[in-house]
């Protein structure tokens, strides 16, 4: 099978994003707010600042509400909804679903089936293609798909720089009646340890720099090109490419490999602002593509998760996208709504002070 | 030990469900099946907006128990676009201070866990300042 032409996943009937939604936290946490704690103020950033939640919000609450951004665009009513699939490493439960929390919540709630996804950073990416699946074989109308993390970064790790919050929500639904039709999707999986979290470990352990080449790089290159090949296209057919994002050099040195410019990638890399949202980063970037996307335009997205895989996403933007888009706040506002804390009242939020 | 209470008020706590009076038809909440304005029967269920405006507030130091973790916090009569008046939390304030007459909007929050790390997390509403227009 490995030398095999890889085939594209493709629904039987067309298949698209109904509604998008999208949710980042208010608070932002400074790269070099951590270096001056854990290496003197001397340190390269990797980002300029990452969001923070606040201390009455988890992968539940945000969920919630990117969802609920997907329906005041889809314009649909909830009882139609079939699924809803959260994607996370950061469930607030270790045994109870925060699908179920969010199906109550937008009103999806009994007849719908919930569960909660986990692939690392591609935890969403994977509930997206579950939920093609679903609408693809006529099983279901609409389906939910949710990747959202508040990760986790051992204080002092490198990881501390860039592990943020936030995430987005797809309503998966008809093509005909889609803002942005999703053409096929490709997926590139194989058992590489390069970043994992151990049963009841607070932090993740990551491989240094294993994480680079065989694990981001390979995946996400891996999938571009057989999505690229199959589909019979180059980085020239896509107008907006957005690709996993866990600080600012790694997509833009894959998008480069690529083939892809600074501006093809541009309006979705929000990992300098934001920090690595994981299984929201590539998908939080499609909702700012898709903010200011035109009819016509084709979009390249391939995330990635360690441990380790990548989804790659073909899609096309339709004519309703423009109205649809002004239904609810966009991913800028998320942004532009911004309260720089300090690292101790980042260490409250996070719960990383020890009360007993 | 209050899983049956929390589960019960789900409805009116994640989407701010309520009723509207079929005789005069004002809009109640919380729901109590009996029209405050008329005093006739209201089982009619109603969806609130979750838009208002902050009608009174006062700023918490020292916390009732289960909620001392997120001291001090800023609590607020909100008086909904529909009409009724509310209690609830403001969150997301950051650096923003809070006026009389500010517009605001429900969200779905962490309220409290039920004992202690442990326990079931309750989650309700709460309101912030309205996003889109608020940034600046």
């Amino acid at each position: 099978m490995s030398d095999a032409t890889p085939t594209l996943l493709k629904p039987s009937r067309k298949v698209g994003i109904v509604g998008y939604g999208a949710y980042v936290p208010r608070y932002r946490l400074p790269a070099r707010e951590v270096a001056r704690i854990w290496q003197g103020g001397q340190a390269a950033l990797p980002i300029k600042e990452k969001s923070v939640p606040g201390l009455d919000e988890d992968v539940a609450t945000m969920s919630i509400e990117a969802a609920r951004n997907a329906m005041l665009r889809a314009g649909v009513t909830p009882d139609e909804i079939r699924a809803v699939w959260v994607g996370s490493e950061s469930h607030p439960y270790a045994v109870k679903p925060t699908s179920t929390i969010v199906a109550e919540a937008i009103g999806a709630a009994p007849h719908v089936q919930g569960a909660d996804l986990e692939f690392a950073c591609k935890a969403g990416t994977e509930a997206m293609v579950a939920a093609i699946g679903l609408v693809g074989s006529s099983m279901a109308r609409y389906a939910m798909a949710i990747g959202m993390d508040t990760a986790q970064g051992r204080p002092g790790d490198a990881l501390e720089y860039t592990a943020a919050a936030g995430g987005a929500a797809f309503l998966i639904g008809p093509g005909e009646e889609s803002l942005a039709v999703i053409n096929s999707t490709y997926s590139y999986v194989t058992d590489t340890p390069d970043f994992w979290r151990r049963e009841y470990q607070k932090y993740p352990e990551h491989g240094q720099r294993f994480t680079g080449e065989p694990a981001y790089f390979k995946h996400i290159t891996e999938a571009a090109k057989a999505m690229m090949s199959a589909s019979g296209t180059t980085a020239a057919d896509y107008q907006w490419a957005v690709f996993h994002q866990p600080n600012s050099k790694f997509p833009q040195r894959v998008a480069g490999q690529l083939g892809f410019s600074k501006e093809q990638i541009a309006p979705g890399l929000l990992v300098p602002l934001i920090g690595n949202t994981y299984a929201g980063a590539a998908i939080i970037g499609l909702t700012a593509i898709l903010d200011i996307a035109q009819p016509g335009d084709r979009i390249l997205m391939v995330s990635f998760g360690s441990g380790a895989g990548s989804d790659a996403f073909d899609i096309h933007v339709t004519e309703k996208l423009a109205e649809r888009r002004e239904r609810a706040p966009k991913t800028q506002d998320y942004l532009a709504r911004r309260t720089e804390i300090d690292y101790g009242t980042y260490v409250r939020y996070r719960g990383k002070l020890a009360m007993k | 030990m209050e899983i049956p209470r929390h589960w019960r008020l789900k409805k009116q706590r994640y989407n701010l469900i309520g009723e509207v009076c079929p005789h005069c038809e004002a809009k109640i909440f919380p729901p109590r099946d009996v029209c405050p304005h008329c005093g006739e029967e209201a089982r009619t269920e109603f969806a609130f907006s979750g838009r208002g405006e902050v009608y009174s507030y006062t700023t918490i130091y020292d916390a009732p128990a289960g909620y001392e973790a997120y001291a001090p916090y800023t609590v607020a009569i909100v008086k909904l676009a529909e009409g009724p008046m509310i209690t609830a939390q403001l969150t997301d304030l950051g650096d923003q201070a809070v006026q009389v007459g500010m517009p605001v909007e429900m969200v779905t929050r962490r309220l409290r866990q039920d004992g202690d790390e442990r326990g079931v997390i309750v989650y309700g509403y709460k309101f912030r300042p309205a996003l889109v227009g608020a940034a600046a």
